[in-house]
């Protein structure tokens, strides 16, 4: 790996900026990588569509910003419409499947589709509809280990919702490996 | 310098996922800070607000005052009652601070004020980065003033140079700015705040011998003298007035060349000692590439594209912006064809290139005015037109 492009989408509230933040601390805590982080601050941070940024790489980040993404998640239908023509030939695409309405099959990315606010409000609370994502996103992309995702939680979920946390994160990480056997992908 | 190691009780040791600002707030705190007044002003709230969640369990004073203007007024005080002491702003806040930075320099009085820069003029940009008050921070004040001034380019270095910027207002007792900016204040990466006894400060130096001898000032172009604290029971006097070393006015010609060439060579006397810079493949270099901050990070980008070209490019980063390395621009602009300064602004320490380059070799100025980052693009084309 050079540099990995990612960015995750959303709606205010959904705990988008989490995701992120969790994701580089994954990796240049735990994973030996240098991630660099960005958040939108605008305007457009305030509701509607949100979103963080993350580039990832094994050498030191100079660029900050994301200029050519290569994954991008997109938990609501405004993130999905608004981001998904950033996406490359072959790019990811992971979308919550019961909120985002595809527009087309999208036959030129690798479109991956995960109930996670389902998933979510069976473990209790749709509030760890992020963890669940995250947990499908790390199994499906190889961007990042599972084990390290785990290690970055502590600090950045209360501590009393941590167990639960990670629980939302096997789920999606379960359902991410079964739809990655299931597509005879191979495995990240 | 003499340093101690850091007071444990201010230290978050370990690797952080973090952003500049917070990371300024943690090198003041690891640095011995324990009173920090401001007003919230976007992009350099987090650093306000890291520092008021950590106060409680370091025992730090935090207030949010009415404004910038009572708040650095606060600095003054609670330095000369013994504290080191910070506070965060970016431009429109920074500007209200500048009669009493003015007032901070003409007492001597150490501090260190963050500058996370956002767009401007005016209110302009509020959430988008700029490096468009690196003048500011120097020429601000009327009067003659010398402050010094430094610029990250990470959060890393947001914790680093925070406390580099404490120990080197304490010595020279002298304001202390750090000239940051919206993208590295509000990036999140890796930063690893080492162990207390890995980290020096230098620590307030407080006068302690005979009343008599008592003298808060001396005015001999150096750092190093001790501030004398409200309440041990000496009698001075701190005004913005000319005055002599006790602190007292003294309204003289004589008296006032005497104030102001200390107050001047106190930093450009030390500019050597003071002056850190980061140079990569300078020497046999065509072109030179000088920059700072963010812009900095775009600019090796750029450069690494150029040398693929095969030009000779050196890349200079400015760590200290002032006092400004003339030194090293003078010998530089003698053996290359060109420097190449990209900056966040409409060309501002470009100016101070020029001035030291003296007609020696081409200056060219990539400006941008602010609201995002350089294209590395732009960059590399202004590299590759220097080369010929």
């Amino acid at each position: 790996m050079s540099t990995q492009e990612i960015r995750f989408s959303g709606f205010g509230g959904q705990g988008i900026i989490r995701c992120a933040l969790i994701t580089g601390k994954a990796l240049s805590l735990y994973d030996d990588k240098f991630a660099t982080m960005t958040q939108a601050f605008g305007p457009e941070a305030r509701g509607s569509a949100c979103s963080a940024q993350l580039v990832v790489s094994d050498e030191r980040v100079l660029y900050p910003y994301i200029t050519h993404p290569g994954i991008l998640m997109a938990l609501s239908q405004e993130a999905y419409e608004k981001y998904y023509g950033e996406l490359p030939k072959g790019g990811i695409l992971i979308v919550e499947e019961e909120l985002v309405k595809l527009r087309g099959e999208h036959p030129d990315l690798r479109l991956l589709r995960v109930p996670a606010t389902r998933y979510a409000e069976e473990l209790g609370n749709r509030l760890f509809t992020n963890l669940v994502a995250l947990g499908f996103f790390t199994a499906v992309t190889g961007v990042v280990t599972a084990d390290a995702m785990k290690k970055a939680l502590p600090g950045l979920v209360p501590d009393r919702f941590l167990k639960i946390n990670i629980k939302a994160f096997d789920k999606g990480y379960e359902h991410g490996l079964q739809m990655v056997s299931k597509n005879g992908e191979a495995a990240p | 310098m003499k340093t101690v190691a850091a007071d444990p009780k201010g230290v978050d040791s370990g690797p952080h996922f973090m952003d500049g600002d917070h990371a300024l707030a943690e090198g003041a705190l690891a640095a011995g800070c324990r009173f920090f007044a401001g007003y919230p002003i976007t992009p350099s709230t987090e650093a306000a607000e890291r520092f008021a969640e950590r106060a409680p369990e370091v025992g730090a004073l935090f207030i949010q005052m009415e404004d910038e203007l009572a708040s650095i007024a606060a600095l003054i005080g609670a330095a000369w009652a013994g504290q080191k002491c910070m506070t965060v702003t970016c431009g429109p806040g920074f500007s209200l601070m500048v009669e009493n930075l003015g007032l901070a320099c003409m007492t001597e009085t150490p501090m260190v004020i963050a500058n996370v820069q956002r767009g401007g003029p005016s209110t302009g940009l509020p959430t988008l980065t700029a490096q468009q008050d690196m003048m500011q921070a120097k020429y601000g004040p009327h009067g003659d003033n010398m402050i010094i001034a430094l610029c990250p380019d990470s959060p890393q270095e947001c914790f680093d140079l925070t406390v580099e910027a404490f120990n080197l207002s304490e010595f020279y007792r002298v304001p202390v700015i750090i000239l940051t900016d919206e993208t590295v204040g509000h990036m999140h990466e890796k930063v690893v705040i080492p162990p207390a006894d890995q980290i020096n400060v230098v620590p307030r130096n407080n006068y302690s011998g005979p009343k008599e001898d008592c003298r808060p000032y001396k005015f001999d172009g150096k750092g190093g003298h001790p501030m004398v604290r409200a309440g041990d029971g000496y009698n001075f006097h701190v005004t913005g007035l000319t005055h002599n070393e006790r602190g007292y006015p003294v309204m003289t010609a004589e008296q006032n060349n005497k104030v102001v060439t200390h107050l001047m060579e106190k930093i450009n006397g030390n500019a050597d000692e003071i002056i850190r810079l980061d140079e990569d493949q300078v020497d046999g270099a065509d072109v030179v590439v000088v920059s700072y901050g963010i812009t900095s990070r775009i600019a090796v980008k750029a450069i690494q594209d150029a040398r693929k070209e095969g030009i000779k490019v050196g890349s200079l980063r400015l760590i200290t912006i002032w006092p400004f390395c003339e030194k090293r621009i003078r010998e530089i602009s003698a053996r290359v064809k060109a420097i190449v300064v990209p900056e966040i602004n409409y060309g501002q320490m470009v100016l101070e290139v020029e001035r030291n380059a003296g007609g020696r070799c081409k200056v060219i100025s990539v400006n941008h005015c602010g609201g995002a980052v350089h294209d590395p693009q732009v960059i590399l084309d202004a590299i590759r037109k220097a080369s010929q």
